[in-house]
C-alpha cells in the first residue's frame, strides 16, 4: 500500500468512526495483520486484536463452510459496555469498536456504506501495485545478507 | 504473505511453528518471549485450554529491525499440535511465509513427528503453497531427554528439502534464537528473490 492510497484509506475510516459513533476502528489483513487504526485506542493491544479478529473470522469461516456457506460476511460480539462488529470485504476486515453512544443497527448501516468506498479503493491499490511492481522488487533486490545478518546482531 | 506497506516503510512476515502435540511450539514462542526486550515485542497471546494445551493458537509480534528503511516485523504463531485439531491448522497456515517444524526428539514420539509432517505437507497444500519452496526449518527439540533418537537418524527421517537443522532444547532456550533466525533470513532473503 502506498502514501495516497493509506491516506485515502485513512479519510475513509476516519470518515466512519465519526458517522457511526465508535471509538475504534481497525482495517486488518485476513491473515491477522493490521493495515489501518483511528479512533480512541487507548489500552488496547491493537497488533493483539488484529490477529484475534482474523483467527476469529478464520474459525467462524471454518464453521460456515461446514454448514454449506461460503462464509459469514459479518460478526457481532456484544458486551457488557464494549462491542465489536467485524465485516468481511475481501482480504480485508473492518473493526469497528463500539459503547453505548452508538448502537450496532447504525454501525452496521455506516460499515456498509465504508465497505463500497473501500472495495473501489482496494481494487485501485491493486492496480497501482501491479503498475509499480518491478520498482518494488528492484527495491528488495538491493537487501543484501549483510542487511539481513545485522538485524539478528 | 508479506505484507509490505510502503506508507508507513513495514514488513510483516508471518511464521508458524507446527509440530506434534506437546513437541515444544509453545515453549519455543514463551522462550522468545521472556528472553526479548520489552520495546522489541508485543504481547503474547495463548488461546489455550484449561490445562495449558494450544486451542488454537499463540500469537507474539516482534519486531527485528529496520533494514533499507523498511522495519521488519514477524508475526510468530504456533498451532495446536492435537490430532483432532486439523482444521485449526489449516487456517492458521494460511498467509504463511515461514514455517517451523518441532520434532520431539523422543523415541517414542517419532511416529507422531512423521503424521505431523505428512500433515503439516497436506495441509500446505490446501492452503496453495509447497513445502519444497517456502521458506522452512527444521527443530529436533528436547535433546537434553535420555530417550532422544540420535539427531542424524531424525534427519534422515525427516529432513525434506535440504532445508537448515537445529538442534534444541526449547525450555531452556538452546537453539531457540538460532531456529527463529534461520527462518527469518529465508523469508528475508526470498523477499529480495521474488
Amino acid at each position: 500500500m502506498h502514501e495516497q492510497q493509506y491516506l485515502q484509506l485513512g479519510h475513509i475510516l476516519n470518515k466512519l468512526r465519526l458517522e457511526s459513533f465508535s471509538r475504534v476502528v481497525f482495517l486488518v489483513d485476513k491473515n491477522g495483520q493490521q493495515i489501518a487504526v483511528h479512533g480512541d485506542v487507548g489500552n488496547i493491544d491493537t497488533t493483539s486484536l488484529a490477529s484475534l479478529a482474523a483467527g476469529n473470522v478464520a474459525a467462524t469461516g471454518g464453521m460456515a463452510q461446514l454448514i454449506g456457506e461460503k462464509e459469514f460476511p459479518t460478526l457481532s460480539h456484544e458486551g457488557e459496555r464494549e462491542s465489536i462488529h467485524i465485516c468481511i470485504i475481501g482480504r480485508m476486515l473492518l473493526v469497528v469498536v463500539f459503547d453505548e453512544r452508538s448502537s450496532l443497527g447504525l454501525v452496521k448501516l455506516r460499515v456498509k456504506q465504508a465497505s463500497r468506498d473501500l472495495s473501489s479503493l482496494f481494487v485501485e491499490v491493486e492496480r497501482i501495485t501491479q503498475e509499480r511492481r518491478d520498482r518494488e522488487e528492484a527495491l528488495f533486490a538491493e537487501i543484501t545478507d549483510d542487511d539481513i545478518d545485522s538485524l539478528f546482531n | 504473505m508479506t505484507f509490505i506497506n510502503y506508507a508507513s516503510r513495514e514488513i510483516n512476515c508471518k511464521i508458524v511453528y507446527y509440530g506434534p502435540g506437546l513437541c515444544g511450539k509453545t515453549t519455543n514462542l514463551q522462550y522468545i518471549y521472556d528472553t526479548t526486550a520489552p520495546t522489541a515485542k508485543g504481547k503474547l497471546i495463548s488461546l489455550a485450554t484449561e490445562t495449558d494445551r494450544t486451542l488454537f493458537f499463540d500469537f507474539m509480534p516482534l519486531e527485528l529491525g529496520t533494514v533499507r528503511g523498511f522495519k521488519t516485523r514477524f508475526h510468530l504463531y504456533t498451532v495446536p499440535g492435537q490430532v483432532f485439531y486439523d482444521a485449526s491448522r489449516k487456517l492458521i497456515l494460511k498467509g504463511v511465509d515461514g514455517v517451523v517444524f518441532v520434532a520431539d526428539s523422543q523415541e517414542e514420539r517419532m511416529d507422531a513427528n512423521i503424521e505431523s509432517l505428512y500433515n503439516l505437507e497436506e495441509n500446505l497444500t490446501s492452503n496453495g503453497y509447497d513445502l519444497g519452496k517456502i521458506p522452512y526449518v527444521l527443530q529436533l527439540n528436547k535433546r537434553d531427554l535420555p530417550n532422544v533418537i540420535p539427531a542424524d537418524e531424525m534427519v534422515a527421517e525427516l529432513r525434506r528439502n535440504g532445508e537448515p537443522v537445529h538442534e534444541a532444547v526449547a525450555a531452556k532456550g538452546n537453539g531457540v534464537f538460532d531456529t527463529l533466525k534461520s527462518v527469518a533470513k529465508q523469508v528475508l532473503t526470498e523477499l529480495r528473490k521474488s
